[in-house]
């Protein structure tokens, strides 16, 4: 992490821990981490909807958290792990990769329709998921409360909270 | 939806970050999820953005007999999850539950939508209805600022010159007291097109002694509504509370706008009133 500083600047050098992997760059310090995201570190998967934290297009995760990064400044997680879309799914050893349950939920589901809002819900469906005790089955209300934050302009809630239902039951029989 | 240029220093005490609020067009950032998108929309483009995030001692919860006092750095899911908080006031979790989406709580900070002052916030009005204060560091020292004299307007407080709001104070709900909050929003997690808290309590005689109720979207300003007269000395089984729910709609001013007309928002009064003060006095009387 570059120190953090009483000097006030209009530019800051950064490095922040994308998807595992130290990344440095310098910053306008009114970039959005969004905008940092695509502009300056191109990983162009987490999509900008709104840009004032409505939509939930954007959600990344901060330190394993969920978060606008529409409503977060680029210079706000020097130091910090920051989780992308990209980041979703893991190696399988052999140079391909395993989608993470709730990937593969949305392809089971046909979860995605347009695609736009696709990252977001991922990860935000991510976290959500983790976040909760695998061993009990997932509620209506608890599918609600993880997807309630983002909006599909396709409409496409129904498969989506199907997704949700079947990634947990995914997670819960330990595919993670 | 950019932000305007602007500049932007991360301090590690509270006294350089008061230096360099004395600046003009200096501003606080903390949680960022209200002012953030001021900033993009070009509804506000402050020269400097001091943030406090690197500052050590603002991030703790500390519950006593007497209240909870939150920092100025505790993000709304820390209350939401914080059960020996809930123990001594609950209205502190049941109305984070109602901010916004999961996201926005993770990284929202409660203090900061106090300070923000918006109507539609829900902690402005959870700090009125428990009688709370807030702690303003200053360059002359910390003062302790009550409720009734902080909400200035609609976005504006009385607070001025080079501050920060480093601690939210909710006192504890007294003894024999239930609590209930509850919003109609148009979608989950949008702003209230109206909210209610409300606190009941009982006497030792299990009547009730005390019924008062807070807003939110409703009028520019938190306020305090003072219902008992409507079921003072009541038992819990025996109160009216639709005559509670009729008083509170001839008290508040609420104004119409794009998203519920002033006669919805006062019909809205009148329905979540008496649905939560039911429900609080039911908690109060330990059912």
């Amino acid at each position: 992490m570059n120190h953090p500083t009483t000097e006030v600047t209009t530019e800051r050098a950064i490095t922040v821990t994308v998807n595992g992997v130290p990344r440095e760059t310098t910053v306008p310090v009114r970039r959005l981490l969004s905008d940092a995201l695509r502009h300056d570190l191109e990983l162009t998967g987490t999509h900008v909807g709104c840009e004032h934290g409505v939509c939930g297009a954007c959600t990344v995760l901060v330190d394993g958290t969920p978060v606008r990064s529409c409503l977060v400044l680029a210079v706000q997680v020097d130091g910090k792990a920051v989780t992308t879309v990209e980041g979703l799914a893991r190696g399988d050893g052999r140079g391909g990769e395993i989608l993470h349950p709730v990937q593969e939920a949305f392809r089971e589901c046909h979860a995605l329709q347009c695609g736009f809002c696709t990252p977001g819900f991922l990860m935000t469906m991510a976290a959500g998921l983790e976040a909760r005790d695998t061993s009990t089955d997932i509620t209506e209300e608890e599918v609600d409360e993880i997807v309630g934050g983002n909006l599909c302009r396709c409409t496409g809630y129904a498969n989506i909270k199907k997704a949700c239902r079947h990634a947990a039951g995914l997670m819960k029989d330990g595919a993670r | 939806m950019k932000p305007a240029p602007f500049g932007y220093a991360d301090p590690t005490s509270l006294d350089e970050a008061l230096t360099l609020l004395a600046e003009d067009g200096a501003k606080v950032l903390a949680g960022g999820q209200s002012l953030l998108p001021l900033l993009s929309m070009r509804l506000a483009s402050p020269a400097t953005l001091v943030d406090i995030n690197r500052i050590p001692g603002l991030d703790s919860v500390a519950v006593s007999g007497d209240g909870v006092r939150v920092g100025a750095l505790v993000r709304h899911v820390d209350l939401l999850h914080h059960a020996e908080a809930a123990r001594v006031q609950p209205l502190l979790a049941r109305a984070t539950a109602n901010v916004a989406h999961p996201a926005i709580r993770n990284r929202g900070t409660t203090v900061g939508s106090i300070a923000h002052a918006d109507p539609s916030g829900e902690m402005t009005s959870v700090l009125a209805l428990t009688g709370g204060s807030v702690t303003v560091a200053t360059p002359g020292g910390p003062q302790a600022v009550d409720w009734a004299d902080f909400f200035v307007g609609p976005l504006e407080t009385s607070v001025h010159g080079p501050a920060v709001v480093t601690e939210a104070f909710f006192p504890a709900l007294p003894p024999r007291s239930g609590t209930a909050f509850e919003e109609v929003s148009r979608r989950k997690g949008d702003y209230a097109v109206c909210g209610a808290g409300v606190t009941v309590t009982l006497d030792q005689d299990s009547r009730v002694s005390s019924a008062r109720a807070a807003y939110i979207s409703v009028g520019l300003v938190p306020e305090v509504h003072d219902l008992t007269e409507a079921v003072a000395g009541r038992t819990v089984a025996e109160a009216d509370w639709s005559a509670a729910a009729d008083l509170a709609r001839t008290l508040v001013d609420p104004d119409g706008d794009l998203h519920a007309s002033a006669d919805y928002r006062r019909l809205l009064v009148g329905v979540l009133t008496e649905r939560t003060l039911a429900r609080a006095a039911r908690e109060a009387s330990g059912e």
